[in-house]
């Protein structure tokens, strides 16, 4: 399969690795804090080189805005900059020194902030394409905004819908959820990386691992206490310290550092009209896509599942009906826990793996949950998809790193205007 | 090992700013969670209000020390309203998701590049408080016990900040005993027999919500102050949950609970870490499973277990009483 494409996907990616990402011991070495960066034409016609850009200010400044200095692009393109510490700062490329014709690829993204940590010599990136760029220019920042929020959203969908039904069919509000997914991207991280197994089988077995560890938090911890009859209110402290546990239990054996994994990190991006995109965020939407229906599918035709949409719609009567309930709670988790590794996995390709990222996805399945319908799983795929984009789109007003109060500010307006969701029943409380 | 270092430090942290502080934390969360049933999780967020509040104040805008408390309060007041309105007409885990989530936020926000004009970003503000060291009316020198011994300036901080957690207490004990109390209580134990006698059920936990938060606002007040420097990593989402094992471990709906239990907490968290890292140093525990940096992180993953032990076997706490804690757990 593409091997012939892969061999040297997979050099470059050793060599970029080597030489750019940050967080590698190799860049480390140097001791100085910089940021650097090869600024380079996009080839003219399919597989020609990119021509580098010569001349072109870059002005550095501390997040107080003080200027700490300019580097110039070489005849090579490139440019570094020693910094005086690690912190905040944020680069401006002089658009005025860029060459006639060539343009900024995002025009709103003439100023990158990013963070220095100690010791960082960090890579930024500035996309140049073709210059004078108007309103084509911002409608394919808009549309690449989308499908990357559509993405996202996916994502979301795919780790909420088992909040969704955890919640539906026991009541219990999982603030645990996030350490499910940071469950499946560590444990497939460690199956990648430290056993050396290629990414797609390393994934496949740490959705597995997901699933049943989620199978086992349940037997283990959740039913044990519904038998005891612990309050609801107990067992929502109770998922919170667990959540508290485990993010710990993984800073302890992962590190605080975030790490990619081994396969796929570097791809040539593929355009479609404005919109660039790497191989991997293919595959992961088409594979999203197919999961979520083969999850409607189970919902919808199997026993099993028509099972699970009985419990969560009232319990007390799927009992009576002779459902066992506490089978269905067991799958749920299950199933839910297996969906969580999934989306961690995806997550951890397209960001990277790091001790937090579930904690982190927490609030958008929240958001995308409640909005949707908590308790019902079309309604939070649903809500998901809403939130992804709208946070995504939300980058064309807030900074980027403020896009997850947007996130917020949509749970807010949901919880005002329709608190029982878009797909939910009305529920009066008060 | 030197045990009479290590249980002198756990006297120290439990008279310190740590405990005092986290005894205002505590005691904000026992109206809401002990008292009204409420559940908030977002106190981190009331701290980093009270601690930016007067930081920003300061620092930034050269105002002064007590202008900053009384923003610091009017923030805090302006937050718990924007928490409680969309929330508090619904089931009791929303205000919790809301108030997570609502915390994390300020605390991006004051982290965000984009504010860095007020808040300065991750580095945070530093050197502010010198007005409240200025009114020090202590001589210099040395206060306390043996190895418990404190300087002028740090006494000074640790008199008023127990002050401070005095009249927290007194207020609380007056409020829950008064008919106001007899009310939230009602609420907690079940809100549609309260809404039935004709209270507005809505009013009233807003009410504590905001009170609550306040105390809350002032623990972070006193801790911006006593360490004359914020930070937005330093209100992450586990500080609250700080906050609820030490109520929780002392007596939810006491009223001593909280104070009693943010003091047995700090001592026991310095305790595990003077044993811990004295046996790292000692050998007892191989730098190959765990150390010095990882005591840390432990400290967490103690707080976390705790948290669910005592939610499991003990709910009530160490001196609480099971029939105060019938939560209206819908």
């Amino acid at each position: 399969m593409r091997v012939a494409r892969l061999v040297p996907a997979a050099v470059l990616t050793l060599l970029l690795v080597l030489l750019a990402l940050p967080g590698v011991a190799v860049a480390q070495e140097g001791g100085g804090e910089a940021v650097r960066g090869t600024l380079t034409q996009p080839p003219e016609e399919e597989g020609g080189e990119p021509t580098p850009v010569e001349g072109v200010d870059i002005v550095v400044a501390t997040q107080a805005g003080e200027e700490v200095g300019t580097a110039t692009t070489d005849a090579e393109g490139a440019y570094e900059l020693e910094l005086p510490g690690p912190g905040d700062y944020s680069a401006t490329i002089v658009v005025d020194t860029l060459p006639e014709g060539v343009g900024l690829r995002n025009p709103e993204a003439e100023t990158l902030e990013f963070t220095i940590r100690p010791g960082q010599s960090r890579p930024l990136l500035f996309p140049l394409g073709e210059g004078g760029a108007g309103a084509s220019g911002r409608l394919g920042f808009v549309l690449q905004l989308l499908v990357e929020g559509l993405k996202f959203g996916l994502i979301i969908a795919m780790t909420g819908i088992g909040l969704s039904l955890i919640y539906g069919t026991t009541s219990l509000t999982n603030f645990a959820h996030g350490e499910l997914v940071t469950f499946g991207a560590i444990a497939t991280w460690y199956l990648n990386v430290s056993a050396g197994i290629e990414l797609i089988p390393a994934a496949l077995m740490g959705i597995v691992i997901g699933a049943a560890g989620a199978g086992a938090l349940d037997l283990g911890l959740w039913r044990p206490l519904r038998k005891r009859r612990t309050g609801l209110i107990a067992m929502l402290v109770i998922s919170i310290g667990l959540s508290l546990l485990l993010r710990y239990v993984f800073l302890f054996f992962f590190g605080g550092r975030t790490a990619p994994y081994a396969d796929y990190v570097l791809q040539e991006p593929i355009s479609v009209g404005p919109v660039t995109l790497s191989p991997k965020d293919f595959v992961t939407v088409t594979l999203s896509v197919a999961v979520l229906i083969g999850v409607g599918l189970i919902l919808q035709r199997t026993r099993i599942g028509k099972a699970m949409r009985a419990v969560a719609d009232n319990k007390d009567l799927a009992e009576s009906s002779g459902i066992d309930t506490e089978r269905v709670v067991l799958f749920v988790w299950i199933l839910g826990g297996g969906l969580a590794a999934l989306g961690g996995v995806l997550l951890g390709l397209d960001q990277q793996v790091g001790w937090q990222m579930g904690f982190q996805l927490l609030l958008y399945m929240f958001a995308g949950v409640t909005l949707g319908g908590i308790g019902t799983a079309y309604g939070a795929l649903f809500g998901s998809l809403v939130i992804g984009v709208v946070a995504f789109l939300s980058v064309l007003f807030v900074p980027n790193d403020l896009r997850i109060v947007i996130a917020l500010l949509a749970l807010i307006l949901t919880l005002l205007f329709r608190p029982q969701g878009i797909l939910g029943s009305a529920e009066r409380i008060g | 090992m030197d045990w009479e270092v290590i249980l002198t430090n756990a006297i120290r942290a439990a008279v310190g700013r740590e405990a005092l502080v986290f005894a205002l934390l505590a005691i904000g969360l026992n109206l809401h969670f002990g008292y009204t049933g409420l559940l908030n999780f977002g106190q981190a967020g009331f701290m980093l209000l009270g601690a930016y509040g007067v930081a920003t104040i300061v620092a930034t805008f050269g105002g002064s020390l007590w202008l900053g408390l009384f923003l610091s309060i009017l923030l805090a007041v302006v937050f718990a309203l924007f928490l409680g309105i969309p929330t508090l007409r619904l089931r009791a885990d929303y205000l919790a998701i809301v108030t997570i989530a609502a915390a994390e936020i300020l605390r991006f926000i004051a982290r965000s590049p984009s504010m860095s004009g007020i808040t300065r970003g991750s580095f945070g503000l530093q050197a502010f408080a010198d007005e409240f060291y200025a009114i020090n009316p202590l001589p210099a020198g040395s206060y306390g016990i043996g190895r418990v011994s404190f300087g002028a300036n740090d006494a000074w901080l640790l008199l008023v900040g127990w002050g401070v957690v005095a009249a927290a207490f007194v207020v609380t004990s007056l409020l829950v005993r008064s008919p106001w109390g007899r009310v939230i209580k009602s609420i907690r134990e079940d809100e549609d027999a309260a809404r039935s006698l004709g209270k507005n059920v809505y009013a009233y936990k807003m009410q504590s919500l905001v009170l609550g938060g306040v105390i809350g606002a002032l623990g972070g007040w006193l801790n911006a102050v006593s360490i004359q420097s914020v930070q937005p990593d330093s209100f992450s989402t586990p500080i609250t949950f700080f906050a609820y094992v030490a109520l929780i471990a002392g007596g939810t709906a006491t009223l001593l609970g909280p104070i009693a239990g943010s003091m047995i907490f700090w001592a026991i968290l310095s305790l595990t870490e003077g044993i811990l890292r004295g046996a790292i140093g000692a050998g007892f525990i191989p730098t190959t499973i765990m150390d010095g940096n990882q005591v840390g992180q432990v400290r967490f993953m103690l707080v976390g277990l705790s948290l669910m032990l005592l939610m499991i076997f003990r709910p009530q706490g160490v001196f609480g009483d099971k029939r105060e804690l019938l939560l209206d757990a819908r």
